[in-house]
């Protein structure tokens, strides 16, 4: 166990009340995430986090340190979930999380290349990738937008670029929490970043409009 | 793949993120880096993916609602007077 890791599960034993809010509050909105893979609602998924929280603190005792304090709350996480959706009758996105590769998916539009026939470059560019205005790129507005696209994802390409960029996890942790392979990961990862990407170039960038 | 054969700009946004990730093989690794020297439209879209990245971290969402929290903590008081 890593030293803060230890410090704070002797503090949640104590019964810290400051250290327990402090990981409650600051994993909310990832926790809150990955139950979404699993129960069809945002409302489900709440009460997935919740009940989580009370596993959590009924198994402290008993957490060894074998993983992260973190990786360990994700865990319980995604066993509550996942018995909370076959509770609502649902049939859970095993390949979307265990497969995702089985569908495939461009990074770009296809369209957006010549085509493979093409007699002297096929498969480059025809609408390259348009200009975006650097002043722009960290307004409160563009991060709006940032946001909207990342809540459009798929449930489960949103929790993975959330945990990726927004909490600054591992490939590792995530694969860990999310009990999902390596290749998986990034291609998950890859199709987030893709879709946020390209919804950053239509935001800042219209189509038709010069740059 | 042959490993003599360039890539194209399609087949290179594939491998963005396994370029960032450091997990391209070496003979793709190169072939990603010799085309990404001679190409605008890539080289933008690798920029504009790093950027994606840079901006999506300074992302704040999706707060704890305040009668949540005040069940846990609640839940957390029972728990440590047991």
């Amino acid at each position: 166990m890593e030293q803060r890791d230890s410090e704070l599960v002797a503090a949640l034993r104590a019964g810290d009340e400051a250290a327990f809010a402090r990981i409650v509050r600051e994993w909310h909105p990832s926790l809150l995430r990955v139950a979404q893979i699993f129960v069809p609602s945002r409302a489900i998924a709440e009460e997935v986090v919740q009940e989580t929280w009370l596993r959590v603190l009924g198994a402290l005792e008993r957490f060894e340190g074998r993983s992260s304090l973190k990786t360990w709350v994700f865990r319980i996480l995604v066993n509550t979930a996942k018995t909370r959706a076959q509770r609502e009758g649902r049939v859970l996105p095993f390949s979307a999380l265990n497969d995702p590769g089985r569908i495939p998916e461009a990074a770009v539009d296809p369209d957006r290349f010549r085509p493979e026939d093409d007699e002297r470059f096929p498969g480059h560019w025809s609408s390259p990738p348009r200009e975006l205005p650097e002043e722009r790129l960290l307004a409160a507005e563009t991060r709006r937008h940032i946001a909207a696209a990342i809540d459009a994802l798929p449930a489960t390409q949103a929790a993975v670029i959330r945990l990726r960029d927004i909490d600054g996890w591992t490939a590792e942790e995530v694969r860990n929490a999310l009990d999902i392979t390596d290749v998986n990961q990034r291609v998950l990862l890859h199709r987030a970043r893709a879709k946020v990407r390209q919804a950053l170039e239509d935001y800042l960038a219209p189509e038709g409009k010069a740059s | 793949m042959i490993d003599t054969v360039a890539l194209s700009c399609q087949e290179l946004v594939e491998l963005v993120t396994d370029y960032l990730e450091g997990a391209l093989e070496a003979g793709d690794l190169r072939r990603f880096e010799e085309h990404i020297a001679g190409c605008g439209g890539c080289t933008r879209y690798l920029e504009q993916l790093r950027a994606t990245i840079r901006i999506t971290g300074t992302i704040t969402t999706d707060d704890l609602s305040p009668e949540a929290e005040r069940t846990l903590l609640a839940a957390f008081g029972d728990w440590a007077r047991r």
